[in-house]
């Protein structure tokens, strides 16, 4: 069913979608897209703005606790909603399909690929092996009968990924719906499924809808963006034009919060944080966060208005309708053009202070029952107060191993770690008090790293009772000032983990870890189950941390981008081998080692300017 | 903001009265059943181990209940039998949950050959069918209502020592856990602050479930005659003890078992109320 992109009645038109909670509050309101032939639209957003519950009601499904209140969703003009659910079955794969999030979670462990495959083609009554076979190469995966007979556990993430994607072509839909398909995926095999999607759009001419919170993933693939907020398309658009040219201060500040890492600059982090699905305002939703708010903003939720064609998409096939720019900003016309950040400061100048921490020949392993695996061998290096170093390696490079050994969770086999000069122990036991206090852990999951049945106030008071020997007055004192300098509201102390967003329990996490006011901060992908606005206030945070109070931080992370923005050094891990290490701007410009070749370049950026990425 | 005071308060308020209307019911009639049970014998019409009429007589105005297998008064027997069944049932619980929740907490959490040596026991004293192991234990301490309460807290430790281990397994992974460890907190420090209560409301539901078993082990044990011995008034005992002449006064046996049911019911609920909660 491939051809020329075929241009008048799209394919997939949604008008005026709502969908509610079980009492009532809009979850989304009022969505109007429409996806062309052989197109990709990027549907882009936050945590919490919508755009799941939306991708599922494409496909005529609402969730647990949700309910399609209204509007209409056509494909290939057939409208989806108000089916019965037999016939909405018989919809579901025909005209659109879907790919889950987690790949991981979304095969049935206990079936073989090919029978998941199987399953989905059998359902429209196609027949046969070669089929399977058939779907598994156009996914670029072997396609012989001893690969079929894997169970998922035996792919890798990308690997499952793609069988969910064969699964969903399985019965040829014209339109497949995408929901963060290479999230938790590392970068390398992130480049390669976009790369597989990107074919599987020319080659079968299939009309994809592509969700993602990530603003940089989404603009190599889309050609047309909207973006969500608060259950609201906030703005839409060409992607070139949307990025170059944001026209909602929502959008424009999205893009300030994303860091570059091919142009390091500061990031300029958003006021404020998402409101939740209760507490939406009449108004503009962003108007609490927005610094053109006035008060014509407070008291209607404004139209989307339509600003034509954007000067971006004058040539080329992006005409009207596809070609138009909408915006639902009542003063977009004032919201100022995209500016970079200030440039960073020298990466150099902490390198002269002493180390705060120095680390020689470090081997950790993990016994398993039947052999031992090697996690990390004859790691090396210091980091000095007020600088900022940064492991980076993708999943099982043995970063988070290090970590673990640093702060006596796990005992390295050789090696010393060296605390302001002394030689610390291999277990936690084995350290002083003062030892312990000197190094303080911010652990990957906000959603774990607090006792959900401890008021936030006692969580950080504890640290400094344990750790400083403050007494229970002294230590209960100082829980303002944490909160306050990582940003957050004193009133927090009294609220439970589960009444804070993630980022909000991140922040809360690193304020315990200064509560012991270590010397050294490790931060275990601090920022990556967060959204990106989210991780730009972090990374501020940590910034304004080692210039106020000299902590020296090292920063374990997967995320190129971060690195750029935070770190003064790199350790780039490939295995648990340090494969190339260097000041950040050097690694950047000129790496050295192919793994952070590859690494560098498959890492996503935004592609600003018409024709992809550079 | 509140004093500290005033919000300890509070939290003990909230704490106590349950946050469903099933687990308000459920504390509603446990509070009922404790009420007959440990005054019930100052209303007792009659001496409950006297013989007044004829054995199995239908209630009458002189005994509202009738009379049981030795024509002794039921109302006088249903008040004065139901602290023996929470003492003894109750003790047995949380003699179960003292041994259960040390051995699973401890298993859980350290993760080394300890975990395999207490789960490996624990699992051979699972092998056994319950009932059996309880007669056998009973016996070999000899009779006596001690010896049964100490039998049956031994026959339901080991499945709450797994229970109480699962849980305590997936909470030592958790971050809040290993902070604590890197804190250098001890591990008592550890398991009463950071996973205790992580796993009480797993706990609550299953606490419920344990003494119901406790009632009807008990109560099996005392019918087979290595309990609680004749004449004294028992709810468990009653059951047995009349269920012969079912069709000749039903309420010698059905209003003790009513009271069991109710009484394990409230408490199901509770623990149901306590382990779903609001967070």
């Amino acid at each position: 069913m491939s051809g020329p992109a075929a241009h008048g009645a799209p394919i997939l038109t949604v008008r005026d979608l709502r969908i509610q909670t079980a009492a009532g509050a809009e979850i989304v309101g009022g969505v109007d897209l429409a996806l062309e032939h052989g197109q990709t639209l990027g549907i882009v957003g936050e945590s919490g703005s919508g755009k799941t519950t939306m991708a599922l009601a494409l496909l005529g499904y609402a969730a647990r606790g949700a309910r399609i209140a209204g509007g209409e969703v056509e494909v290939d003009g057939e409208s989806l909603l108000g089916l019965s659910e037999g016939a909405l079955r018989e919809v579901r794969g025909r005209l659109i399909s879907y790919v889950p999030q987690d790949a991981g979670q979304a095969l049935n462990p206990s079936l073989r690929i090919g029978a998941s495959i199987g399953d989905v083609i059998r359902a429209r009554g196609v027949e046969g092996t070669s089929r399977i076979r058939g779907l598994l190469a156009a996914v670029d995966l072997p396609n012989t009968d001893a690969f079929a007979r894997r169970l998922p556990h035996q792919l890798s993430g990308g690997q499952q990924q793609r069988v969910t994607i064969a699964m969903a072509l399985g019965c040829e839909p014209p339109v497949v719906v995408m929901d963060e398909p290479t999230t938790g995926l590392d970068v390398v095999t992130q480049q390669s499924v976009l790369r597989e999607v990107r074919r599987l759009r020319q080659e079968r001419g299939v009309s994809i809808v592509y969700v993602s919170h990530d603003l940089a993933v989404v603009s190599q693939i889309a050609d047309r963006m909207a973006v969500m907020y608060a259950g609201r398309v906030v703005e839409e658009g060409p992607t070139a034009d949307l990025l170059n040219n944001p026209r909602h201060p929502y959008t424009k500040g999205l893009i300030q919060s994303i860091p570059n890492h091919r142009q390091p600059t500061a990031l300029v982090p958003m006021e404020g944080t998402a409101l939740g699905v209760e507490d939406r305002p009449t108004g503009c939703p962003f108007a609490p966060r927005c610094p053109q708010r006035t008060d014509a903003c407070v008291e209607a939720l404004p139209e989307l208005i339509d600003l034509g064609p954007g000067p971006g998409s004058g040539t080329g096939p992006d005409l009207a309708p596809g070609g138009r720019h909408l915006v639902r900003c009542l003063h977009h016309a004032a919201t100022p053009p995209v500016e970079a950040g200030p440039a960073l400061g020298s990466h150099e100048a902490a390198a002269a202070r002493a180390a705060a921490l120095s680390v020689t020949g470090l081997r950790a392993t993990h016994r398993g029952r039947a052999e031992t695996v090697v996690a990390a061998e004859d790691i090396t290096f210091d980091v000095a107060a007020g600088e900022c170093v940064a492991l980076v390696g993708e999943s099982g490079s043995g970063k988070s191993t290090i970590a673990r050994c640093l702060v006596g969770l796990h005992r390295p086999e050789a090696g010393t770690i060296t605390l302001a000069g002394t030689e610390l122990a291999d277990r936690i036991r084995k350290r002083t008090v003062e030892q312990r206090r000197g190094i303080q852990y911010v652990f990957q999951n906000p959603f774990q790293s607090l006792n959900p049945r401890r008021r936030i106030g006692e969580d950080l008071a504890r640290p400094g009772r344990v750790l400083r020997g403050l007494s229970a007055a002294d230590a209960r004192a100082e829980v303002p000032a944490l909160l306050e300098r990582v940003r957050l509201p004193a009133r927090l102390a009294d609220r439970f983990p589960h009444q804070l967003s993630g980022g909000e329990r991140q922040r809360v996490a690193i304020a315990r870890a200064l509560a012991a006011r270590p010397d050294v901060l490790v931060c275990d992908e601090v920022t990556s189950a967060l959204d990106v606005s989210v991780q730009a206030a972090i990374i501020e945070v940590l910034a304004s941390l080692r210039a106020d109070l000299g902590v020296a931080v090292l920063l374990i992370t997967h995320d190129i981008g971060v690195v750029a923005v935070a770190a003064d050094r790199v350790l780039v891990l490939e295995h648990g081998l340090v494969c190339e290490s260097g000041p950040t701007g050097q690694i950047l410009r000129a790496p050295q080692h192919p793994y952070t070749r590859r690494l560098i370049a498959a890492a996503p950026t935004l592609a600003r300017h018409p024709g992809g990425e550079p | 903001m509140s004093s500290p005071t005033t919000r300890v308060t509070t939290r003990a308020m909230t704490r106590v009265i349950p946050r469903t209307v099933s687990g308000r019911v459920g504390l509603a009639l446990l509070l009922l059943v404790v009420l007959i049970a440990l005054t019930g014998t100052w209303f007792a019409p009659h001496d409950p181990n006297r013989t007044l009429a004829a054995p199995y007589t239908p209630p009458s105005g002189r005994l509202p209940l009738g009379a049981d297998f030795l024509g002794r008064d039921v109302l006088s027997r249903v008040l004065s039998g139901g602290r023996s069944v929470l003492l003894y049932s109750g003790l047995a619980t949380l003699l179960a949950y003292a041994g259960g929740l040390t051995i699973g907490l401890v298993a859980g959490y350290s993760r080394s050959w300890l975990d395999s040596v207490l789960m490996r026991v624990v699992d051979v004293l699972l092998s056994f069918p319950a009932l059996v192991f309880l007669l056998l234990l009973a016996t070999a301490a000899g009779r006596g209502i001690g010896s049964v309460v100490i039998a049956s807290a031994v026959v339901q430790l080991p499945p709450i020592a797994r229970i109480v281990k699962t849980a305590a397994l997936e909470q030592s992974v958790r971050g809040y856990v290993e902070a604590a460890v890197a804190r250098g907190e001890s591990t008592f420090s550890v398991l009463r602050r950071e996973i205790l209560p992580n796993i009480s409301r797993t706990l609550a539901a299953d606490i419920g479930l344990r003494f119901t078993w406790s009632v009807l082990l008990i109560a099996s044990v005392n019918f087979l005659g290595l309990g609680l011995q004749p004449p004294a008034a028992d709810w468990g005992l009653m059951v047995s003890e009349n269920r012969g002449g079912a069709a000749l006064n039903p309420s010698a046996m059905l209003i003790p078992a009513a009271l069991l049911g109710v009484l394990t019911l409230a408490i199901n609920l509770l623990g149901d109320d306590m382990s779903g909660g609001d967070r």
